[in-house]
């Protein structure tokens, strides 16, 4: 009589078939290679790499492949895969003065040190379908020549806020500490967390959900005045200082995204009016979500600037406990689960209300000394 | 058999160890939240990530486990789970409660009565049980170290003058070993008498929400009551239409389009045990119409 339920398993192995079925498509076509993925969709690859916190454009790859291009399932694999990897060590601060800049905006200032450097960027393309590009093939090879800087780009390129800072304009950055940082991949974050594990946890969020709540700082929800102090885009080297050396060595390049907003602080009894930082940074080219990060950090920065809590953007626990979009996505979809038992719960006080309510309708109601 | 590609269990001992102190603390302070280092699981948050990471750091060689999910064995994610802890570890797995070592659970407790030598681990979504009354966890760690639970007796105070009863049916807050105001998990409210001096240990898993807490053996569990509405289980005016058993918590299934209704016991095990003992149910669905034309049983 019932079988609804049952045959779970059988069920299970023949949705893993249609689900690879589903990946491949249709096999009249070529499959896509993980290489042509890591190539031509690289800010997907980015994303991933970002939220998913392992920089590995190949892996990152793989994982889209497998995820049919679902962004945050690409994500769910990567991490995944990170959890189990064993921890070496903590690298030395990554210097981003001495970027191997491809891109560097400042909306503050007309011109600065080393210059505005446009780079690649969607910003002035005019957002029409390239029916070129839906023609197979190759696009034709532009005449004109390979855009290249005039000159070297200077090795080291002060920050924007860095110059700023020199004339007091701007806040004192923090002394760089050397503690070890928290780690919240291994140890739950817990409220109020200091500034550089919110970071963490920004860099890992959500770029829907920071995007989302750094449009609402804009929008009133917490009165933010921000200036893209400086966005900047390039590869730099990660060092790390073996026990056994007790020097830094170079382990590598990676290509990140900055983003240092500017905004106003009123000042108060002890501190002259300066303008204040909010920090946003990712891997490759992730500049949406960079520019997000920077808003949202400074808002979160309320209760330390002593500015009034008033904002959704403001409320650390809030923004970060719903900024991973592996906590949301799954327990968002979680809902699939059978919940028959409490369903069932529900169903019976229903009835049971209804019965009450049914025969007091019939009845005339009857005090209850309750 | 076992994947020699990862550790015993997928968990790296280390991690395993820092859990397993993580479970010590929660012993020693029955049904008081302790914070984990919870691992990202190649399991989706909210779908057991908690309970697998628990069972993950206690089971051993000579394990014998059990999944249920709503009570039954063969729902998909119980046998998702069932097959990842086979695969990474190699232990016998078993769909007999009596025969379990480690029974992991999502929703509910079995019907048949546990022993001091089996461990209970159980699923949990939202480990704290104000968090619709105060969703700030920085809030609540307050009130838990105060033990001030009024907000909970004036949720429920408010149900009965509203409603006339507790409208709570799972999940219904518990108070542990007399101090600890705890969440039994999505249980429904009719398995939580079952958490009362329960011979086995109850360990309790919130993966996304990176908390652990327990019930060790012979502890006192009370579900909040008044003493003019006492705390009560559901009951079903029907018994099991396969086994006939009428104690235990019925699934309800619509078996057509003209309002009949099938109740079978959601634990299979149990289900399945009675039938082979001889015992028979009517094999009838039942008609189920308006309730607001039935006289309902209001107990």
């Amino acid at each position: 009589m019932y079988v609804s339920v049952k045959g779970g398993a059988a069920a299970i192995e023949a949705s893993w078939r249609l689900l690879a079925e589903q990946r491949r498509g249709d096999t009249t076509l070529g499959e896509l290679s993980v290489a042509q993925i890591q190539s031509q969709l690289s800010l997907a690859v980015d994303r991933v790499m970002s939220e998913g916190s392992l920089y590995d454009p190949e892996l990152a790859a793989l994982a889209i492949k497998q995820a049919s291009g679902d962004l945050t399932e690409a994500i769910f694999l990567l991490r995944a895969y990170r959890t189990t990897l064993p921890r070496f060590g903590y690298s030395q601060p990554i210097n981003t003065a001495q970027m191997l800049l491809t891109r560097r905006v400042s909306a503050t200032f007309k011109d600065v040190p080393g210059g505005q450097v446009l780079g690649a960027t969607h910003d002035y393309t005019q957002r029409l379908l390239d029916f070129a590009l839906l023609a197979d093939g190759e696009q034709p090879a532009s005449d004109d020549a390979p855009v290249q800087a005039t000159g070297p780009m200077p090795a080291d390129m002060p920050r924007v806020n860095d110059l700023m800072a020199r004339e007091g304009l701007m806040e004192t950055p923090q002394p760089m500490s050397h503690a070890e940082p928290g780690d919240l991949t291994r140890e739950p974050l817990m409220f109020p967390a200091n500034r550089a594990l919110r970071l963490q946890a920004l860099a890992r969020g959500d770029e829907g959900w920071l995007l989302a709540l750094g449009y609402s700082t804009q929008r009133g929800y917490a009165n933010a005045h921000p200036f893209a102090g400086e966005i900047r885009r390039g590869h730099v080297s990660v060092e790390l200082v073996p026990d056994e050396l007790g020097f830094a060595i170079d382990i590598g390049d990676m290509e990140v995204t900055e983003c240092q907003m500017i905004n106003q602080f009123a000042g108060n009894r002890e501190v002259p009016p300066q303008f204040t930082q909010g920090y946003g940074l990712a891997f490759g080219g992730s500049e949406r979500k960079s520019m997000a990060m920077a808003l949202v950090d400074r808002a979160l920065r309320s209760r330390e600037l002593g500015e009034p809590l008033v904002a959704p953007a403001q409320d650390e626990e809030f923004v970060l406990s719903h900024s991973d979009s592996l906590e949301s996505s799954g327990f968002v979809q979680h809902l699939k689960l059978p919940h028959y038992v409490d369903f069932q719960s529900e169903l019976e006080l229903v009835r049971k209300l209804r019965a009450a309510h049914a025969s007091e309708r019939q009845a005339p109601p009857q005090k209850e000394a309750a | 058999m076992m994947d020699e590609n990862y550790n015993f269990g997928f968990l790296d001992e280390r991690t395993k160890k820092m859990i397993r102190r993580a479970l010590l603390k929660a012993v020693a302070i029955p049904g008081y939240q302790v914070s984990f280092g919870s691992r990202e699981m190649p399991f989706a948050y909210g779908w057991g990530t908690g309970g697998v990471q628990i069972t993950a750091s206690i089971i051993g060689q000579e394990d014998v486990l059990k999944v249920i999910d709503q009570g039954a064995d063969d729902t998909t994610n119980a046998v998702n789970i069932r097959r990842f802890f086979a695969r990474t570890t190699g232990v016998a797995t078993t769909e007999k409660t009596t025969q379990a070592s480690i029974i992991q659970t999502r929703h509910r407790i079995p019907e048949a009565a546990l022993t001091e030598a089996q461990t209970l681990v159980y699923q949990v979504p939202m480990p704290e049980p104000l968090f619709r009354l105060e969703p700030r966890r920085s809030e609540t760690i307050t009130m838990h170290a105060l033990a001030e639970y009024g907000l909970m007796n004036v949720k429920l105070y408010e149900d009965i003058a509203q409603l006339g009863t507790i409208s709570k049916t799972y999940d219904y807050p518990v108070l542990v070993n007399e101090r600890y105001l705890t969440s039994p998990s999505p249980i429904p409210k009719f398995d939580n008498p079952k958490m009362h001096m329960n011979p086995a240990l109850q360990l309790f898993g919130a993966g996304r929400e990176k908390r652990i807490y327990a019930i060790p053996p012979y502890t006192a569990v009370r579900s909040l009551d008044f003493e003019d509405h006492p705390f009560e289980v559901q009951r079903w005016d029907h018994a099991c239409a396969l086994c006939g058993s009428g104690d235990s918590f019925l699934d309800e299934m619509i078996v057509d389009d003209a309002g009949s209704r099938l109740f079978v016991c959601s634990d299979s095990d149990y289900c399945g045990e009675r039938r082979e003992a001889g015992h028979v149910g009517t094999q009838q669905a039942v008609q189920m119409s308006n309730a607001l034309t039935v006289q309902g049983n209001a107990t």
